[in-house]
């Protein structure tokens, strides 16, 4: 049976140790879009991505990929689901023992009896898509932070997921390549029909490919709407975020003490 | 104070026996998870090369020192018993049974073992090891594993050569440099040296030698924090903890094997 929502997060709550990151999360990405998720650095954005990826498990609340709910599953299950997920990681993640070519075809290797012959075409096809056909036998360590995320991008895709997970597809990256590989995520997201998450700091360039946008901040969602609701919004958080305000609801800073008393001003004597 | 102290301790108590749970049930996991490394060979094969003939130099260079300091003393001291024809006995003892798998095993621990850990480690800390669960493949099986039969393989094959060295070094000095029969060296030492009793148990010595090493060095790496001192301060437990193991682990052993030998 065809789910028309591939992920469903209901009233997901995860802290770290004693902290909690996240409240309270509701969240859902239909078959075919790419949603984006934005929030400031240190809401949570990884973290929600990672409980996709079932690789921590939600103190309260559930995930359900593709109708499956994570908590219920077992190794096995949950293995078996991931082959149909892709992410890329925020710090590229690629093996540093393999070239370009062959982080790219792990997964093909590793999950299918192919012939190296058909890998090798899948994997540079996939290499061309960013543009980096021509780096397939250098070494993670030669290449640039920029072309290494491109890389990771294209082992993300190599086996055609259903679900692929981006954090931070276009930090690092130039405008040129970055408008590029916005269009590629919306490409593959179009022609193949799979669904995209897409965590960004990145506004206009993701406002101008994506369905549905969700703001997280202090551990819940504060506003969410298409890329058209999101730009003509007037809640005071999105408009700060989408104009890069310094001012405003959103805190640049990760919670502490008075500063005043932090740098012991406060009148007392030393 | 007292109480502190006492509360520090028991804490620190806790602490390391947890953590001996932990890489004990890691241990049970990577022979759970063994069978891609035995069938796809290759990547076994691959790691035997990283840890196993990368070693080989300083292995086989000890040997030959070992070999030949042992030939000296060993004349020196037998020459005053007047039996210095049993130095081919002694040599080859002494190799074959201790300082062959020891020696090997403790300079295995500080040249692989600690690059293991290392490896290990940075993998974790650069989250290559999260991207392997992400693909769904297993990293205890894809790159544990096949690490650790590695080791568990190339480590009596080293104390082998390590001995055979050893033996030659034991022979160039004294057959050679000082003038021992050379007949009575290779003949006493080869009506001497039994088949079970000594090279079986220094086979058995090595290969629990190698479980130990790259079962601490493979879990130090896992348990790493991912950090750049994480993994330093990893890669030196590694070869303190593996060193006393090896160690403590012979003296265990050779009390089983040798007790009640005249
Ligand atoms: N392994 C961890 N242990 C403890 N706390 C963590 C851990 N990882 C993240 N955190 C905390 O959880 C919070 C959320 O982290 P997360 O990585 O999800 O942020 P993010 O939204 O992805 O930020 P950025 O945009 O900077 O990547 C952070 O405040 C961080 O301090
Ligand atoms: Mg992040």
């Amino acid at each position: 049976m065809q789910h028309d929502n591939l992920v469903e997060i209901e009233d997901v709550a995860f802290d770290y140790g004693a902290r909690p990151v996240l409240k309270g999360i509701n969240l859902t990405a239909k078959r075919g879009q790419v949603i984006a998720i934005m929030g400031s650095s240190g809401c949570g954005k990884t973290t929600l991505l990672r409980l996709i990826g079932g690789q921590i498990k939600p103190r309260q609340g559930t995930v359900r990929v593709a109708g499956e709910s994570l908590g219920e599953l077992n190794q096995a299950g949950l293995y078996r689901l991931r082959r149909k997920m892709g992410m890329l990681f925020q710090f590229g993640a690629l093996f540093t023992d393999m070239t370009v070519f062959d982080n790219v075809a792990f997964q093909l290797r590793e999950h299918s009896d192919l012939p190296e012959d058909a890998i090798r075409d899948m994997v540079l096809m996939k290499l061309h898509a960013v543009g980096l056909r021509g780096a397939a036998h250098l070494m993670p360590s030669e290449l640039s932070g920029g072309m290494a995320r491109r890389v990771a991008l294209a082992r993300a895709i190599a086996l055609d997921p259903q679900l692929v997970m981006y954090d931070e597809p276009f930090a690092g990256l130039d405008p040129i390549s970055l408008g590029i590989t916005g269009n590629l995520i919306r490409r593959l997201t179009d022609t193949l029909g799979l669904t995209s998450i897409l965590v960004t700091h990145d506004v206009h360039e993701s406002l101008k490919i994506v369905d549905y946008v969700y703001f997280v901040s202090d551990g819940v969602i504060v506003a969410e709407g298409t890329a058209d609701d999101i730009k003509a919004s007037d809640l005071p958080y999105v408009h700060q975020f989408v104009h890069g305000e310094a001012e405003g609801p959103v805190t640049f800073h990760y919670p502490a003490a008075p500063y005043v008393e932090d740098l012991r001003l406060g009148g007392q004597s030393a | 104070m007292l109480k502190q102290a006492i509360e520090r301790l028991g804490n620190r108590t806790l602490q390391g026996v947890g953590r001996i749970g932990f890489a004990i049930r890691f241990f049970v996991a990577i022979l759970l998870h063994s069978g891609t490394a035995f069938r796809r060979f290759g990547l076994t094969i691959r790691e035997m090369y990283f840890s196993g003939v990368q070693s080989l130099i300083i292995i086989l260079v000890s040997g030959l020192f070992v070999g030949m300091v042992l030939g000296l003393q060993g004349y020196e001291t037998l020459q005053t018993y007047g039996s210095e024809d049993a130095l081919g006995i002694l040599v080859a003892m002494s190799l074959v049974r201790e300082l062959g798998p020891v020696v090997a095993a403790l300079l295995f621990a500080s040249r692989a073992g600690s690059a293991i850990t290392a490896e290990i480690g940075l993998m974790k800390a650069t989250e290559q090891l999260s991207a392997m669960e992400m693909m769904a493949v297993d990293p205890i099986a894809r790159v544990v594993a096949p690490r650790f039969w590695a080791g568990v393989i190339s480590m009596p094959l080293l104390a082998a050569l390590f001995s055979a060295m050893g033996i030659f070094g034991g022979y160039l000095v004294g057959v050679q440099l000082i003038g021992v029969d050379e007949g009575s060296f290779w003949s006493q030492m080869q009506s001497a040296v039994d088949f079970e009793q000594d090279i079986l148990n220094g086979v058995i010595k090595s290969v629990v030698f190698g479980i130990a090493i790259t079962t601490i060095a493979l879990f130090e790496g896992y348990d790493a924090p991912p950090t750049a001192e994480g993994v330093s301060g990893a890669t030196t437990r590694t070869v303190v903890t593996s060193s006393l193991a090896v160690l403590a682990l012979d003296f265990v052993l050779t009390a089983f094997m040798f007790r009640g030998l005249s």
